[in-house]
């Protein structure tokens, strides 16, 4: 069984390999379309470690592979906002009311009307910012040493090629087994990935 | 690629969308299998620069050595040496920001509000056009910096704990500027870098040499395509482009309040913010066509950035020069309307007082040359719109400059009138700026994959996984070895030889 630690890293793409050092299995096909099938079958199949790998996101492959909807980065863009928003309010009240208040013929101290364009910018800085740093944190990105670089074709997954991987972390998993599920949904070339640089077509 | 790139025009050929809902014409023409885009945009990164491109870089480059210069004379001597002085305060310095700030505008229009009305053939520009973007909001970043003269207390714009135990004047429009306008280049930095993530992996992925390969990888962050990526990535995206779209509407609102939040005749006016910020796409729109029309030509990317793509750039020229135009013409009837004897002078002052030439070179460019973009056959020919583009941001750059010079050359008090006239330092900064900015942009062609090619091939008729169940693969022909193939007239000449009926991507 594989622990919650290792289930939460799979969400992010992130796999272990098993005790021989075995990555998993990378099926190559043809289309976007039977990516698509591929996808699917392998779902239905009960796996739940496996990725796709394509040069552009494919539509319809979240349900493919079952997925759900990704609302992480939404919920952490908008805390991103949140904070953007108070901490400009908080940064000009405080400055002008509080550290230096400065009395000009007796106007109040602060003013919410002339902050607002702070905090406005601010809002939308900090949400960005919330948005970009939430989709790395999601992906475990940066991500610099990867089994799957091992492949030689795999280099064609950020060009024209469609990959599906089944990781050996799967409670499924088995090379046999797996990569012939593989060879009848119509993979065209499957290869073996092992974590220490070895591949087995 | 030139030979092939009116295939699909043929009207004859029906359009290849045989899941019956695709796009009525394609976006990128001449049969394209996602390999032709990959290497159509990522061999300008890989190869050797063309001669042209090293004529221009140099020239650019001399240009940047220029405004270097020039800016430590202006340190040097004080802001004294640029035109500036009373009454006239604001010189150029103040109109080349507002200028550079406003083209910036159209790369984040193209990149966000586009994205966000679900406009695919931005996909072909949004790359370039967003680097014209951060590289003009750079260019726009000097010209406040070594305006408040000693630029070594600079950092007092920030809210900064400093030696005075003061902070910054946060009720000042200038302030808001100081956070509009980096807050507008942080988050323009970053919606360009996230998109620019999987294609920095499809250059890493072809990388020969050792170094490079490296360098490419730690800027790539280790990008697989990987679906569960894809997934927050386009979330992300979509975020990004909801959050850039009221930025880059507030940014130039914010710039137009540094003029109207003061009591100047002239400047006084609600109507500024939307009047810059159609102002700011129109210019900034009309530096995009006049770039694109150059690169499309040079590094012959005739097919991915089509006069298509060109002709509905215009058609926004059109109807934001429109915008403006009516603008110019409220502004005159509000100031008579207003009954206020200081706005109907400051406006009949600007146009038949002495700086009358100024208004009316702003008049041609912006409100009446742009309209001969109603004709379709002019705003498809690309030496009418290299011209006219040119000429809208010379009228823009005009605009800027009746607005900030005409209304303080004589305001209210006649006794303190004057006649501001620029320097060689002036015009030699302003000309070094220009500098910069290409040396940044011909850079950004010669490393970066100019194009967008994840998003292109994305929005391909092969990408839709429905296509090819009808037949056709996605890939040229083989088992997807890598091959080089469009550059052979040949095989374009086969293409068009296979006539109508050749809809399909081929197939194996």
């Amino acid at each position: 069984m594989p622990t919650l630690v290792q289930d939460l890293k799979a969400r992010l793409g992130i796999f272990e390999s098993d005790a021989d050092r075995v990555y998993g299995l990378l099926a190559e096909f043809s289309d976007p379309g039977a990516l698509l099938h591929a996808a699917e079958a392998v779902r239905e199949d009960g796996y739940q470690h496996f990725d796709t790998h394509s040069p552009f996101p494919i539509h319809g492959m979240d349900e493919a592979m079952g997925l759900g909807n990704a609302t992480g980065v939404g919920v952490l863009a908008f805390f991103g906002g949140v904070t953007g928003c108070v901490g400009a309010y908080l940064l000009q009240w405080w400055t002008a009311a509080v550290d230096y208040p400065l009395n000009i013929s007796g106007k109040p101290f602060f003013a919410v009307e002339p902050s607002v364009p702070i905090m406005f910018e601010l809002t939308i800085l900090f949400a960005a910012f919330g948005a970009v740093a939430g989709m790395l944190a999601l992906n475990g990105l940066p991500r610099p040493y990867n089994p799957l670089f091992y492949s030689e074709r795999f280099k064609g997954a950020t060009d024209d090629r469609f990959f599906l991987h089944i990781a050996a972390s799967d409670d499924q998993f088995d090379v046999e087994e797996s990569a012939a599920l593989l060879q009848r949904i119509g993979a065209q070339h499957i290869e073996l990935v092992k974590d220490d640089g070895t591949m087995d077509a | 690629m030139e030979t092939s790139k009116k295939l699909p025009a043929d009207p004859s050929a029906p359009a290849p969308s045989p899941s019956g809902d695709g796009a009525p014409s394609r976006l990128v023409k001449g049969n394209l299998s996602f390999h032709d885009i990959t290497e159509m945009v990522s061999r300008h990164a890989e190869k050797k620069a063309p001669l042209a491109w090293y004529v221009a870089f140099s020239v650019a480059l001399s240009g940047t050595m220029l405004l270097l210069g020039l800016l430590a004379y202006v340190v040097w001597n004080g802001i004294g040496v640029w035109g500036n002085n009373q009454p006239v305060g604001w010189g150029w310095p103040i109109v080349n920001f507002v200028f550079w700030v406003g083209i910036g505008h159209a790369g984040t229009l193209i990149s966000a509000i586009l994205f966000l009305f679900r406009q695919h053939w931005r996909t072909a520009i949004n790359r370039a056009a967003e680097a014209m973007t951060l590289f003009a909001v750079m260019c726009a970043l000097i010209w406040p910096t070594f305006h408040v003269g000693r630029v070594w207390a600079i950092y007092w714009t920030l809210p900064i704990p400093n030696q005075m135990a003061m902070w910054p004047q946060f009720k000042s429009p200038l302030l808001w500027d100081v956070f509009a306008v980096s807050s507008y280049f942080l988050v323009s930095l970053v919606f360009w870098y996230v998109g620019l993530v999987p294609d920095l992996a499809t250059l890493r992925d072809r990388a020969k040499n050792f170094w490079r390969q490296r360098i490419l990888a730690f800027f790539s962050l280790g990008w697989t395509g990987s679906n569960r990526h894809w997934r927050n990535y386009e979330k992300a995206y979509l975020l990004l482009a909801g959050l850039a779209t009221p930025l880059v509407l507030s940014v130039h609102s914010v710039v137009s309040f540094d003029f109207a939040v003061s009591v100047i005749p002239g400047w006084h006016t609600t109507i500024f913010p939307p009047y810059f910020v159609a102002g700011a796409i129109f210019s900034g729109f009309a530096m995009v066509v006049t770039l694109m029309v150059i690169t499309r030509e040079i590094y012959d990317l005739k097919n991915v950035i089509t006069l298509d793509h060109l002709e509905k750039m215009n058609i926004i020229i059109l109807v934001t020069g429109t915008i403006v135009g009516f603008a110019y013409i409220t502004e005159f009837f509000m100031a008579w309307y207003s009954g206020v004897q200081y706005e109907q002078y400051a406006f009949i002052n600007r146009a038949f007082g002495p700086y009358a030439w100024a208004y009316w070179i702003m008049m041609t460019c912006n409100l009446v040359t742009p309209q001969l973009f109603w004709f379709k056959t002019l705003r498809r020919s690309i030496p009418v719109m290299f011209v006219l583009s040119i000429f809208v941001n010379i009228g823009m750059w005009f605009e800027r400059f009746v607005i900030t010079i005409t209304s303080l050359h004589r305001d209210f008090l006649p006794s303190s009138w004057g006649y501001f006239t620029a320097t060689w330092v002036d015009i030699g900064t302003f000309v070094g700026s220009f500098g910069l900015f290409f040396t940044l942009f011909l850079l950004f062609l010669r490393f970066v994959p100019m194009v967008a090619m994840a998003e292109v091939k994305g929005v391909m008729p092969q990408a839709d996984p429905h296509y090819h169940e009808h037949g056709g693969n996605g890939h040229a022909e083989g088992d997807g070895e890598p091959y080089i193939k469009p550059a052979e007239p040949a095989l374009a000449e086969a293409h068009r030889g296979n006539g109508a009926e050749d809809t399909e991507a081929p197939s194996t």
